[in-house]
C-alpha cells in the first residue's frame, strides 16, 4: 500500500500519453440489439415463444423477462469504457472490470471478490451475463434497479472507495470523459458530468451482456441432438421434481428471481451472512438470498454468497446431503421447501453439472478496449 | 390456423393429433399412416372448439413389451401418436417436442405399466405442446408420474398413478389444460397438482391416501369438478404459496366433488408446505381469490370440511411480500356438509375450544378477506362467518360456466401472424439480431464476412443462403469456419436469410 501513491502517480503521468483523437463511440449497437430510431432494441428468439403472465419463467420454449433496453450506441459504447476504466475507483486500481472479469464469466474466480483495500469482502462477485433482465440487484436484493446497484460497489469503502464528489471531479477533470459524454448525451462539452449521465451509461453496458446461445438454447429451439446423452440425463434431473433444480432457477434465465433461503455454509471462520434479512429486517427471510441465474455457470465458480463451494460438483452434493446438513445447532432459518432430501446418485450429480456446461455462452462478449480514456492500466488491478 | 402452425416444428407436417379411442383400441399391429380425427373434448368439445373435425396427419408407432418407449418419442413428429402397449417399462420419458400423442392400449384390463422401481426420478416430463399422456399406469417413481414444464394444451387422463413420488401429475407453467379420469394415491405431496397455470379442467379424477389430494395453487381460472376426493390428509387445496414468481390464485370453482373422510395421517416431507396441513381437511382455500365453493359433499373430514384462512397459516417458509395474502371474494354456495369435525386437531382444536366446543366446524374462516359471500349459512355448523354476506341472485350459480379452458388452443408463439410476409420478416429479424450478429455486421467485417458481402453472393436466392446456415463450409481463407445453425428450423433459417438479403441497416450491425 506505501507504494500506491507513487503508483498513481506514475499512472495518472500515463493519462498525459492518451489522446483524444483515440476515442470514440460506436455507431452500432452491440449485438442482440437492434437500432431503432437511434436506441438499441433486444432482440431475440425468445420473443417469439409466450410466457404464463408475462414472468419469463417456464420451460424450453418460454419467453423471457422484460429486459432494461432503448439505450443508444453511443451510451452503452461509453459505459464499455467505464466499466474497464479505474478512474472510478477512488485510488484508481479498481475498475467494474476487475471484480467483472470478461473471461471469467464476468464475475472474479473468488470466493469473496477483493476490492481496492486488498482484503475479500463480505460475498463473492455475481456474474453480469443477462444482467438487464434482473428485477432486483444483489446477493441480498436489496436493489432494484441497475443504477441502485452501482452506487454499492463504487461507494463502498472496502470495493472501489470511491465518494459522490470524488467520483465527479475524476471525470469532470478528464477532458476525454467530458467530450465522451457530450457526444452520448448529444449536450454540450461545457455541461458538467452527472451522476445520473454515468450510471445510465454503465447500465446500458451492462445491460448489452446477452448469453443465450448456447447448446442448451439449441437445443431449446428445437436441436434435439444439440445435447449430448449425458447432458439430456444432466437437464432430466436438473428439471425433475427430486432434485428440483428448475424450480427456481427456471428458464430460460435460469433463475426465478425469488428469494430463497437454501442454508449454505460460510466459509471456515466467517459468520452466518443475515442475507435478505439485513436490508428487510424481516427474521424469516434470514439467511436468504437471490437466486442467481446459472447462464454460464461453469466460467463462475466458486460458488454461493461467499464461495464456499469450489465445483459444481460440490453444489451438487450440498443439494444431496439434505435439507439443514449444514445448517449449525441454535442457527433457526426458514429453508425454502424445495430443499429436502434428494439422495442423488453421484452419476446423477456428475450429469447435472454436465448439463451445466452446456449453458456456457460467450459468443456475444463485448470486446476489451484497448485503452480507456483515463489513460489508467484496463480493467486495473491485478493481484496475483 | 394452418399458417401459424406451419411454425410450430421444425421439419415436417405440423398437426395437433389427438386421435379417436377406437383407432387407438382398435390399432393394427404395425406402425402405418393414419388420418386422425380432432376427438379431444378440450379442443372439440361444444360449439366453440376451434380444432373441431380438423383433418390432420400423423404416424402411429407402436411400442411393445421390451422395447423403449423414449426411443419412439425421439421417431416421433408433430402430429403422431405413439401407442404404448401392456408391459412393463422402466424409464424416463421425456417429450422436447409438441404435439405427440402417449396413449397407452389398454388390452383385457392390463396397462401398460411404467415402473420407477423407486429408482427413476420422474415418469413422463414434457415441455412441449399439446401433449396428451393417456391411459398409462405409473408406479414406484421417486418425483413425479407426469410432470409439464410450461406445455400448453395438455390433456392428462385415465391413467392410475400410484406411489409415484411427490406429485401424481403435475403441469406448471402451462395454459390450457385437462386432467380428468385419473386415479392417484400414495402420493406423498399432491396427488394432483396444478402449479403456476392458467386456465385448466381437473374433472372426474379420483384421489385417495394421498397427502392432498388436489391442490391448485399459484394458478388462475380452474374448474375442479366431480372429483373424488378421500382419505387424503387434505383433500382439494386451493393456495397461494408465498416465493413462486407468479404470484396470485384466482377465479377457481371447486363444484359437484366428493370431499370425504380425509384424515390420513401427514406424510408429508419434512419443510413441505403440504406437511403442515392439518389431518382431516376437507377443502382448504388460502389466500386465493374468486374461489367458488358449490354443490360439494363434504363430510367424515375429522379436523373441518371448509377452512378459508390467509397466507399466515403457512408458518414455516420465507414471507413473501409480493405476495397477497388474503383470501378475498370467497363463495360458498349450497353444499352438503355433515359429520364433519370430530377431530380438530392444533390450531382449530385450539380455537374451537374457546367457543367451548369440542368438535371441528363444517366451515371455519379465520376472517381476512373481504366481500366474501355464503348462501343459506345457517345449515352449516361454521364457525367465523360473521363478515359473510349472503350472496346474491347473480352469485348463486356457475352452471352458465361449462369449462375454464380455452375456445381455441393457447397459441405457441406471441406474435400474431398477420400476413405470412410480416410474420416472417420479424422471425428473420429476431434470428439475425438474436444470433447472427454475434458474428456478422452490415458493413464491417466481425468475426464473419460483413453483410454486405453476403448480399453481394446471394442476390435474390435466400433459399441457397438457408442451405448454407444450416450446413457451412469454410470458403474463405482468413475466416473462421461458421458453425452449422441447424438448430433453427427450417422456416426460421429462410426467414433469416430472406432478411439478411434485405436488410440495409446503414448503422454497422
Amino acid at each position: 500500500m506505501k507504494l500506491l501513491g507513487a503508483a498513481l502517480a506514475a499512472l495518472l503521468m500515463m493519462q498525459g500519453a492518451v489522446r483524444a483523437e483515440d476515442f470514440s463511440l460506436s455507431q452500432a449497437c452491440p449485438p442482440s440489439f437492434q437500432k431503432v430510431d437511434g436506441l438499441c432494441q433486444f432482440r431475440s428468439l425468445y420473443q417469439l415463444y409466450p410466457s404464463l403472465e408475462g414472468q419469463g419463467v417456464g420451460g424450453l420454449k418460454t419467453g423471457l423477462p422484460p429486459i432494461r433496453d432503448g439505450f443508444s450506441p453511443q451510451q452503452i459504447d461509453l459505459g464499455r469504457y467505464l466499466f474497464f476504466d479505474p478512474l472510478l475507483s477512488a485510488d484508481g486500481t479498481v475498475a467494474c472490470a476487475s471484480c467483472h472479469e470478461p473471461d471469467k464469466g464476468f464475475a472474479d474466480g473468488r470466493g469473496r471478490a477483493i476490492g481496492i483495500t486488498g482484503e475479500p469482502v463480505k460475498r463473492s462477485a455475481p456474474s453480469l451475463w443477462n444482467v438487464g433482465f434482473l428485477k432486483r440487484l444483489f446477493w441480498d436484493a436489496r436493489a432494484d434497479s441497475l443504477e441502485a446497484q452501482m452506487e454499492g460497489p463504487l461507494y463502498d469503502a472496502m470495493e472501489m472507495g470511491n465518494t459522490r464528489e470524488g467520483l465527479l471531479a475524476a471525470l469532470n477533470g478528464n477532458l476525454n470523459y467530458r467530450r465522451l459524454f457530450a457526444t452520448a448525451f448529444e449536450r454540450p462539452a461545457t455541461n458538467e458530468i452527472t451522476l445520473a449521465e454515468i450510471y445510465l451509461a454503465i447500465a446500458g453496458f451492462e445491460s448489452s451482456l446477452i448469453s443465450l446461445n448456447s447448446r442448451y438454447d439449441y437445443y431449446a429451439h428445437g436441436q434435439a441432438d444439440a445435447l449430448s446423452e449425458e447432458e439430456i440425463e444432466g437437464l432430466n434431473v436438473f428439471r425433475s421434481f427430486v432434485a428440483r433444480c428448475a424450480e427456481c432457477h427456471t428458464p430460460p434465465l435460469f433463475t426465478n428471481q425469488q428469494i430463497a433461503v437454501i442454508g449454505t455454509p460460510e466459509p471456515e471462520g466467517m459468520a452466518r451472512d443475515t442475507g435478505v434479512a439485513g436490508p428487510t429486517g424481516d427474521p424469516t427471510l434470514r439467511g436468504g438470498f437471490k437466486v442467481p441465474s446459472l447462464r454460464n455457470v461453469a466460467l463462475t465458480g466458486p460458488y454461493m454468497h461467499s464461495g464456499r463451494f469450489k465445483t459444481l460438483e460440490e453444489v451438487g452434493d450440498f443439494y444431496t446431503k439434505g435439507r439443514g446438513h449444514a445448517v449449525p445447532e441454535g442457527e433457526e432459518l426458514y429453508l425454502h421447501w424445495h430443499i429436502w432430501e434428494p439422495q442423488l446418485r453421484p452419476e446423477e450429480v456428475k450429469s447435472v453439472a454436465a448439463f451445466l456446461q452446456a449453458l456456457t455462452d460467450e459468443s456475444m462478449k463485448p470486446e476489451t478496449p484497448a485503452a480507456v480514456p483515463s489513460g489508467l492500466r484496463v480493467g486495473a488491478r491485478v493481484l496475483d | 390456423m394452418e399458417r401459424h402452425l406451419k411454425w410450430i416444428v421444425p421439419v415436417g407436417t405440423a398437426a395437433i393429433g389427438l386421435v379417436l379411442g377406437a383407432l387407438i383400441f382398435g390399432g393394427g399391429d404395425k406402425p402405418h399412416d393414419e388420418v386422425l380425427v380432432a376427438a379431444n373434448p378440450l379442443f372439440s368439445g361444444g360449439d366453440g372448439g376451434s380444432l373441431q373435425g380438423m383433418q390432420v396427419t400423423g404416424v402411429r408407432h407402436e411400442v411393445h413389451d421390451g422395447e423403449s418407449i423414449q426411443a419412439a418419442v425421439k421417431a416421433a413428429k408433430a402430429g403422431d401418436v405413439i401407442a404404448v402397449y401392456p408391459g412393463t417399462y422402466h424409464e424416463t420419458v421425456y417429450i422436447d417436442k409438441s404435439s405427440i400423442t402417449m396413449t397407452g392400449v389398454v388390452r383385457e384390463g392390463r396397462y401398460p405399466t411404467l415402473d420407477g422401481e423407486k429408482k427413476l426420478n420422474d415418469a413422463f416430463l414434457y415441455s412441449g405442446d399439446n401433449i396428451t399422456i393417456e391411459n398409462f399406469k405409473i408406479i414406484n417413481y421417486k418425483g413425479n408420474g407426469v410432470m409439464g414444464q410450461a406445455g400448453n394444451n395438455f390433456v392428462i387422463r385415465n391413467n392410475l398413478i400410484h406411489d409415484a413420488g411427490v406429485y401424481g401429475i403435475f403441469p406448471e407453467f402451462g395454459k390450457n389444460g385437462l386432467v380428468e379420469h385419473n386415479v392417484l394415491s400414495g402420493i406423498e405431496d399432491a396427488a394432483i397438482y396444478i402449479g403456476m397455470s392458467d386456465n385448466v379442467d381437473v374433472r372426474h379424477n379420483k384421489v385417495y391416501d394421498n397427502v392432498a389430494g388436489i391442490e391448485i395453487e399459484n394458478s388462475r381460472h380452474a374448474l375442479v369438478e366431480g372429483n373424488y376426493a378421500y382419505n387424503n390428509t387434505g383433500g382439494i387445496l386451493v393456495f397461494i404459496t408465498p416465493g413462486l414468481p407468479i404470484k396470485t390464485t384466482y377465479d377457481v370453482i371447486v363444484r359437484d366433488n366428493f370431499v370425504l373422510d380425509n384424515n390420513h395421517e401427514n406424510f408429508g416431507a419434512p419443510g413441505s408446505i403440504v406437511s403442515g396441513i392439518p389431518a382431516g381437511t376437507g377443502i382448504l382455500v388460502m389466500a386465493a381469490d374468486d374461489v367458488v365453493i358449490e354443490n360439494n359433499i363434504i363430510a367424515g373430514n375429522d379436523n373441518a370440511g371448509l377452512i378459508v384462512t390467509d397466507i399466515s397459516s403457512v408458518t414455516n417458509v420465507a414471507s413473501d411480500p409480493e405476495s397477497e395474502p388474503n383470501p378475498d371474494r370467497v363463495r360458498i354456495l349450497e353444499n352438503v356438509m355433515f359429520n364433519n369435525g370430530n377431530n380438530p386437531i392444533g390450531e382449530l382444536k385450539a380455537l374451537m375450544l374457546t367457543q367451548l366446543e369440542t368438535k371441528g366446524p363444517d366451515i371455519v374462516d379465520t376472517g381476512a378477506g373481504s366481500d366474501k359471500c355464503v348462501m343459506n349459512g345457517a345449515r352449516y355448523r361454521a364457525y367465523g362467518l360473521g363478515s359473510y354476506r349472503p350472496c346474491r341472485a347473480d352469485e348463486i350459480s356457475t352452471a352458465t360456466i361449462a369449462s375454464m379452458t380455452l375456445s381455441a388452443p393457447a397459441e405457441p408463439f406471441v406474435i400474431a401472424a398477420d400476413t405470412q410476409d410480416g410474420y416472417e420478416r420479424i422471425v428473420g429479424e429476431r434470428a439475425y439480431y438474436g444470433v447472427c450478429t454475434g458474428c456478422h455486421a452490415y458493413g464491417v467485417r466481425l468475426i464473419g464476412p460483413p453483410v454486405t458481402e453476403i448480399q453481394a453472393i446471394y442476390e435474390d436466392n435466400p433459399e441457397a443462403l438457408a442451405a448454407y446456415i444450416a450446413d457451412p463450409v469454410k470458403v474463405r481463407e482468413n475466416f473462421p469456419e461458421m458453425p452449422p445453425q441447424d438448430y433453427l428450423s427450417e422456416e426460421t433459417r429462410l426467414a433469416v436469410a430472406k432478411y439478411i438479403l434485405s436488410t440495409t441497416n446503414t448503422d454497422g450491425r
